[in-house]
């Protein structure tokens, strides 16, 4: 599993095992490390995101899309710590998943770097803003 | 009409790109046909019963000559020679090669066109009103809305994977030429001490479970117009029904919370989403809005019209509508002819339509969600040639919202879901009313068939509706009566018990036979069936 982490991030990976939220706000709240199913709230989180490291998102099938705006919750309320995207990642998901904010992916079945690197690189414009730092086309186009 | 600038051209370049390296992973088998299903069906590819067929958007159903002499060339080069025009506005192509499609991408980012979000669990092209710019009572031209809401709306990156496909639909005059209460949300563009403003509807939709859209907002300015529409999305990507595909478009979720209890949680996100800055200026609504501008209208073009030929005055009253400059006229061309496949058209008549564009009417044509084509702007005094020219190319059917204008889905012979047909109905129908003059004499009435519950073909809506069931291995067909897609939107309701392909012809009859019994003056079949009643006509059918 650990093999298989892509980390686009420049810090170490955290190594406590992640907690359930359940877990976390009963009684684990010392916990730096949490994991978030998709039907969770992420909201119960944002209490606590400044001293968190590493939140999971599970994504139990690739349809299942309520990890992506789970993802943009924890990043607009100023959540800066790993944000991991875990189960059915598939590669044509990574450039939307980058785009919400994760910075960490535990894909199920491993995933071949060329073709990611290739999805990753083929938009240079996006119409949108969104978590990460790209530039909408109506801000290139208006300044 | 809208033009790509430089960045529009770059991200419809790279998704061909995109695609065509996924339908080389798979055709190399390095995906299975799962893990590719999510990606084709967001590109508009699906698997159908005999072949790949591929939908390809057209934007708030707006093309000229060039994009449509494209779509006739695709039909051509890598389909049959033919291509059909969807209740969605788009046209979609049945007999699709899965590595021609690809290419086929590629041919349509030369003219500004694309198949992205043409299916899948995303938000789908948005529909609009295929008169817009034209149209005598409205307030605005909704395209430019449209256009930005397209732009937000492409690779979203939150809201590419929904509980379900989410369709939205943009007005601009109180006539509802676009079904718009019947999609996930329907704008209706208001004035509000003169700015201009959207009515937001939510949670309408047909499928099996048809609703009708209410109210969420009463206005929201251009300014806070994506903030908004993310905070309806957010709340319904974050709380949606994924358990059962049949229960997870966003009506179910307003049905169960509760339309103020919908409007509370949207109202909750928006707050807190308006503060990230993701609305784009005015200037950018303002760019957009300076492509729509009207054409050049010839001042001072006549109004007069020689209606000496009664062929062509007969088609003059039922397929030509008001235009708001004097002198010009909207023309509707049918896709339905008698006997023939509903929005279905050739490569040629394609072609021709491009050129009568071209010459008549400013190089801009619309597609309609009943399936048929419009020149929106076309003077007066060149409707005969016009009307002579698209006789020529067997496309100047005299039955636009007739009997015979019937919205159809694909149904059984082409669709996988379908449980019945619903092509051979509608010809068996068309043709039992064949005469125009018997046509004209029932006046407007909306006839739309599905062939499965998922009601492609808008039968809730129809003001009669027909809609395909399978019935212990046969075709079986129920009949719906009183349903209607415009401003004064309604539900049909079902008769009673179902009927095979010739019986249910028999039925649509005895209920037409019914109507012309008992109308008042001036009465459509639908103001009949509402004036007095469902069991008139349920007698009728049943004795």
């Amino acid at each position: 599993m650990a093999d298989d982490l892509l980390r686009f991030r420049n810090d170490e990976a955290h190594d406590e095992p992640a907690v359930t939220l359940d877990s976390f706000l009963a009684d684990q709240t010392n916990a730096t490390a949490v994991r978030l199913e998709s039907g969770d709230d992420a909201r119960a989180l944002i209490p606590f995101i400044d001293r968190l490291s590493l939140i999971e998102v599970s994504f139990p099938v690739y349809r299942d899309g309520r990890g992506y705006s789970s993802a943009r919750v924890l990043r607009e309320a100023g959540y800066v710590g790993e944000l991991r995207a875990a189960g059915d990642v598939l590669v044509d998901q990574v450039p939307f998943m980058r785009r919400c904010g994760f910075d960490s992916f535990a894909p199920e079945a491993p995933i071949d770097p060329a073709v990611l690197k290739a999805s990753l690189d083929r938009y240079e414009y996006h119409y949108q803003p969104a978590a990460d730092a790209a530039v909408p086309v109506w801000k290139l186009r208006h300044g | 009409m809208y033009k790509y600038d430089q960045y529009d051209q770059a991200i419809v370049d790279a998704r061909v790109d995109e695609f065509r390296d996924q339908v080389r992973r798979r055709l190399a088998g390095q995906i299975t046909e799962d893990q590719f299903k999510p990606l084709r069906l967001m590109n508009g590819l699906y698997l159908q019963l005999h072949a790949y067929m591929l939908r390809v958007a057209v934007p708030y159903g707006t093309l000229d000559g060039r994009q449509m002499r494209m779509l006739g060339h695709i039909a051509r080069k890598y389909d049959r020679g033919y291509g059909h025009f969807t209740t969605r506005q788009n046209i979609q192509y049945n007999w699709i090669k899965l590595e021609d499609a690809p290419d086929i991408l590629a041919d349509l980012a030369t003219v500004e066109m694309h198949a992205i979000q043409t299916s899948g669990n995303c938000i789908r092209n948005i529909s609009s009103d295929q008169f817009a710019g034209a149209a005598a009572d409205e307030i605005a031209d909704p395209r430019p809305w449209a256009e930005l809401l397209r732009q937000w709306s492409t690779f979203h990156p939150e809201f590419s994977y929904l509980p379900r496909k989410f369709k939205i639909a943009v007005i601009a005059a109180p006539e509802d030429r676009a079904a718009m209460r019947l999609h996930d949300i329907g704008i209706e563009l208001v004035e509000r001490d003169g700015v201009l403003g959207a009515r937001i509807f939510v949670g309408g939709g047909m499928g099996r479970t048809p609703m009708i859209a209410p109210e969420i907002k009463d206005f929201v300015s251009a300014d806070d117009l994506m903030s908004y529409l993310e905070a309806c999305l957010r709340v319904y990507n974050r709380y949606g029904r994924r358990d059962n595909i049949y229960k997870a478009r966003i009506k179910i979720l307003i049905h169960e919370l509760g339309a103020d209890e919908y409007r509370r949680q949207v109202e909750e996100e928006f707050a807190l989403v308006k503060a990230l800055g993701i609305d784009p200026p005015a200037a950018e609504l303002e760019r957009i809005t300076a492509f729509f501008a009207p054409p050049a209208f010839e001042a001072g073009a006549s109004d007069a019209i020689d209606r000496s030929d009664p062929d062509f005055a007969v088609w003059l009253d039922q397929n030509v509508k008001p235009h708001k400059q004097p002198g010009y006229a909207i023309v509707n061309i049918s896709l339905k002819p008698i006997g023939g496949i509903p929005g279905d058209a050739s490569a040629d008549q394609i072609d021709v339509m491009a050129d009568l564009a071209e010459r008549y009417s400013f190089d801009e044509l619309r597609v309609t969600h009943a399936q048929n084509i419009v020149l929106p702007h076309v003077r007066k005094v060149d409707l005969y040639t016009l009307w002579q020219r698209l006789s020529d190319a067997k496309l100047a059917d005299a039955n636009l919202d007739l009997i015979s204008d019937i919205i159809a889905c694909p149904g059984l012979d082409y669709c996988s879901l379908a449980n019945a047909r619903s092509i051979p109905v509608a010809q068996k129908i068309a043709t039992r009313f064949a005469d125009l003059g018997r046509q004209r004499e029932l006046g407007e009435l909306k006839l739309k068939i599905s062939g499965c519950i998922n009601a492609c073909g808008h039968h809730h809506a129809g003001h009669i509706g027909i809609l395909g069931v399978d019935k212990k291995g046969t075709e079986n067909y129920q009949l719906l009566l009183g349903g209607s897609g415009a401003e004064d939107a309604s539900l049909g309701k079902i008769t009673g018990p179902g009927f095979n392909e010739d019986g249910i012809v028999d039925a649509v009859e005895r209920v037409t036979d019914k109507y012309l019994q008992v109308r008042e003056e001036g009465e459509r079949f639908l103001d009949t069936y509402r004036r007095v009643g469902f069991d008139p006509f349920k007698e009728a059918i049943y004795g």
